[in-house]
């Protein structure tokens, strides 16, 4: 794997108030990487990835995301990034084609480029016969990966996934995770937050925030080799043990 | 980036299409208060039930009893006893009941002669609704003393509404109440759904500029408001029969800039609500109710105390209401409602201002 960083973020601080939502958090990530971003509810994941995405502005420290400074050009990051949140991101009373040329239009996408790639994303999720059908009537499995393929659509160089599999039977996360492999192959760098740890297994590397901190960082199987831990579930509650904040 | 901004249009425009709810209470709701308020809840009154008391049946009794009954409002229900007065006004067999003195006929005659009497007619209504009873009472005054003149101490003459016609009224409140309705509270409602539903999230993480994403949220609710509007003056105009002599233009104007300053509201209830629930409340209760109350819409402002008269200075309706009375019932021209259309741009910019400023610290 080529060692280019695409994601570098330097003693990165986010305090409301008295409370240190990220407290100094420093890391790479590379490209065509999947990164997975682990850590119990309320240890500072969801607020770390909206300082990256350009939607909230960090206390202190430093960040770039493909290239950009997350401080004074989150304009310029968002044209090259995907985001998919952990509440579903699609509208539901309109229907798949409408979503996907909603999306393509907001990344400026041309006419022609939604056409092959709208017909590519549909062939390839075997979505064809659903392309009428409203998005509020389709499984959530469905929906999920739909809203992933639309996420990725315009061909970001980096896809922010804020938990995207909550709520999603095994099999679907599985196939799920089909998708995120190809997107990696393909070259998009993927950033992922997810609290299952049978998930953080898939990832290339992971890190695991912990009230607010980095604890660790590394391969699934350097983390388990650290703390002497049989799956990635040890590991995160050996870590989590010593937690302050509550869920 | 143009194409962009139709998407987004376009998306709004199907959110609203295919809401059925939505789209029927946009159609329905002007028609329907308009004419709920227009024919159903109107204090004049049709077809007054009366009955007459008469000690003799002379001539000058039997013509009145005849203008009676010829006039539409009242249906005349006979002749009664004295005695049955009470009995058939509590069975509200009748509303009203006229008493004549025997020496009617010559009561009147001396009254032309200028010698002071006492009034020969004694009207009796049922007052259990006041506002039927006093405008029977006054219709039943007018008929009596229309042809011969009764010995009148008064005489009323009403301005602007000579028929006393409520919808004339109400039809500016109408409007007032139902542009705020649709243009701030659908549209905050519609933002805020996005930020409960997590989409407006995945939009702030695009490209496309937070003002972008609201402007184009309005656009269609401006659109629904307009045909909202054509279809009120319509009705106002061919079904209500309210003149509009002031000039359809002018309170065409002034409406559109009403609707843009119920947009502003909307975009201001939106930066304040994190739920959808919360801006219905902020809407309903902080919008609607004090707008109904002081607006000027059901109550005369000029009689409220002085507080409420300056707070009602705050209610965007208020100026919207007199703007449109002026111009649609007494016919004013555009120029003489300055001073509301001057209040009015006031309050767009204020509110713009203050909303744009709050939406953007919302994305930190």
């Amino acid at each position: 794997m080529k060692k280019e960083v695409v994601i570098s973020v330097r003693e990165l601080t986010k305090r409301f108030g008295d409370f240190t939502a990220v407290d100094r958090i420093s890391f790479d990530v590379f490209r065509g990487e999947i990164f997975g971003f682990l850590g119990a509810n309320g240890a500072g994941k969801t607020t770390a990835m909206r300082m990256l995405c350009g939607l909230s502005f960090p206390t202190s420290g430093s960040g770039t995301v493909a290239g950009f400074d997350v401080v004074r050009s989150g304009e310029k990051i968002k044209r090259r990034i995907g985001y998919m949140s952990q509440k579903f991101s699609l509208y539901d009373d309109l229907t798949v084609m409408e979503n996907i040329r909603l999306f393509a239009g907001i990344y400026g996408l041309s006419g022609a480029d939604t056409r092959t790639r709208a017909a590519e994303l549909l062939s390839r999720l075997d979505f064809a016969p659903e392309r009428h059908s409203l998005v509020g009537s389709l499984p959530l499995g469905w929906k999920q990966k739909l809203a992933f393929s639309i996420a990725t659509l315009h061909r970001p160089e980096i896809v922010f996934l804020d938990e995207p599999t909550g709520g999603v039977d095994p099999v679907t996360r599985r196939q799920f995770w089909e998708l995120i492999y190809e997107a990696a192959d393909a070259g998009t760098t993927v950033f992922v937050t997810t609290h299952y740890m049978d998930e953080a297994e898939y990832c290339h590397r992971v890190s695991v925030m912990v009230d607010g901190e980095i604890r660790a960082l590394g391969t699934p199987s350097e983390l388990k080799r650290q703390f002497a831990a049989g799956s990635m579930d040890e590991v995160f509650r050996i870590l989590a043990r010593n937690a302050k904040r509550g869920e | 980036m143009k194409n962009n901004f139709i998407q987004f249009v376009r998306k709004e425009s199907l959110h609203i299409l295919r809401d059925r709810r939505t789209m029927l209470v946009v159609i329905l709701m002007p028609a329907v208060m308009l004419m709920l308020f227009g024919f159903a809840i109107s204090t004049e009154v049709n077809d007054v039930r009366v009955a007459v008391v008469a000690p003799v049946r002379s001539d000058g009794i039997r013509e009145a009893v005849d203008r009676l009954s010829r006039n539409g409002c009242f249906s005349f229900c006979g002749y009664i006893s004295e005695q049955d007065v009470d009995v058939k006004l509590r069975s509200g067999e009748v509303l009203a009941v006229v008493v004549f003195d025997a020496d009617y006929d010559r009561t009147l005659l001396q009254a032309e002669q200028n010698i002071p009497v006492k009034p020969p007619v004694q009207i009796v209504v049922d007052a259990s609704n006041t506002n039927t009873a006093s405008s029977a009472a006054l219709y039943l005054q007018n008929a009596l003393s229309a042809e011969r003149p009764v010995p009148t101490v008064f005489e009323t003459r009403l301005l602007y509404n000579p028929q006393m016609k409520s919808a004339y009224n109400f039809v500016p409140g109408i409007m007032g109440v139902i542009f705020i309705l649709v243009c701030a509270m659908m549209t905050s409602v519609s933002i805020v759904r996005e930020k409960e539903t997590g989409t407006m999230e995945v939009l702030l993480v695009s490209p496309v500029r937070p003002l972008k994403i609201v402007a184009a949220k309005m656009i269609p609710y401006l659109g629904v408001s307009c045909i909202m509007l054509a279809v009120i003056l319509l009705l106002a105009r061919y079904v209500l029969e309210i003149p509009m002599s002031g000039g359809v233009g002018g309170i065409v104007a002034v409406s559109l800039l009403y609707l843009v300053l119920a947009l502003a509201l909307g975009l201001f209830v939106s930066t304040v609500a994190q739920t959808q629930v919360a801006a219905l409340l902020v809407s309903a209760m902080v919008m609607i109710l004090p707008m109904i109350m002081l607006s000027g819409m059901l109550f005369p402002v000029e009689n409220m105390p002085v507080v409420l008269q300056g707070i009602s200075c705050c209610i965007p309706a208020r100026w919207y209401i007199s703007a449109m009375r002026k111009m649609m019932i007494e016919g004013l021209p555009v120029a003489a409602v300055w001073r509301e259309i001057a209040v009015l741009c006031a309050m767009i910019a204020v509110l713009t201002g203050v909303s744009l400023r709050k939406f953007n610290d919302k994305l930190e």
